[in-house]
């Protein structure tokens, strides 16, 4: 095993450990630090697939800004533990295991048995394609309709956000 | 990673920690669309991935804003006690 392939698992294991850590949390707050973890260890993931770019706005947007928001929607709200979450749902807690591990089961049985065992060789340009450089000029001459598109749709949301969350005024 | 949002959604009670599901489900597709893109030398899953995480925070700050708006009309964020679009 080389090292990178040890780095992989590695990020791979922390990565879905959390997810399931961050499930199975009752205080809300504990399930925001391990989906933290779990955002970091994809920033690793990215940096190994040559996504260098990628990773790093993944780590500021996700890590930095939307935590950030869901910390202090958690705090805001004062929220305590989730109790008597076993005792609640006996049905659906079953459906919802039973459904997931369904699903589990139908993307292994498609990635065993699809085309994707052949790639295991990253790409040659692979390397140079996560760069800032290029992805800004990808960005800014293929993709520039849908570019100009998301800042119309942050707009939106900022708008949306501002509009649902103010107080009434009161008359 | 993705079954494990799917399944955050469905069990779980508290509308903060069923988005905190949804952004683990987008997360779980981002990866795969790099891995693809890696592998295959194709940029497009990385553009792809870009707008996504503009969808996703864009979905965030909505989506917190419902909550806090709901809370403060119910007083609660367990979605089973909220049942005003029954009729």
């Amino acid at each position: 095993m080389t090292f990178e392939q040890g780095v992989f698992y590695f990020l791979a294991i922390v990565t879905v450990v959390s997810a399931v850590m961050m499930l199975l949390q009752r205080n809300p707050v504990n399930s925001a630090l391990y989906l933290i973890l779990n955002f970091f260890c994809l920033g690793g993931l990215y940096l190994t697939l040559n996504a260098q770019f990628i990773a790093m706005v993944h780590i500021m947007v996700y890590a930095g800004a939307i935590m950030v928001l869901f910390l202090f929607v958690i705090m805001l709200l004062n929220l305590g533990d989730d109790k008597s979450l076993r005792q609640h749902l006996g049905l659906r807690m079953y459906l919802g295991i039973a459904f997931s591990v369904g699903l589990f089961l139908e993307l292994l049985y498609i990635l065993g048995f699809s085309s994707a065992n052949n790639y295991t060789q990253q790409s040659p340009t692979a390397v140079e394609m996560g760069t800032v450089e290029y992805i800004g000029k990808i960005l800014f001459t293929k993709f520039l309709f849908p570019f100009e598109i998301t800042s119309f749709l942050l707009l939106a949301a900022i708008i949306g956000a501002v509009m649902l969350a103010k107080k009434k005024i009161i008359q | 990673m993705f079954c494990c949002g799917v399944l955050g959604v469905v069990v779980r009670r508290n509308a903060i920690v069923i988005f905190m599901s949804i952004e683990l489900m987008l997360n779980a597709v981002n990866l795969s669309l790099v891995a693809f893109s890696s592998f295959l030398g194709d940029s497009t899953g990385q553009m792809l991935v870009f707008f996504v995480m503009v969808v996703a925070a864009a979905e965030a700050a909505i989506g917190l804003a419902i909550i806090i708006a709901l809370f403060r009309n119910k007083q609660t964020v367990y979605v089973d006690e909220i049942n005003i679009l029954k009729w």
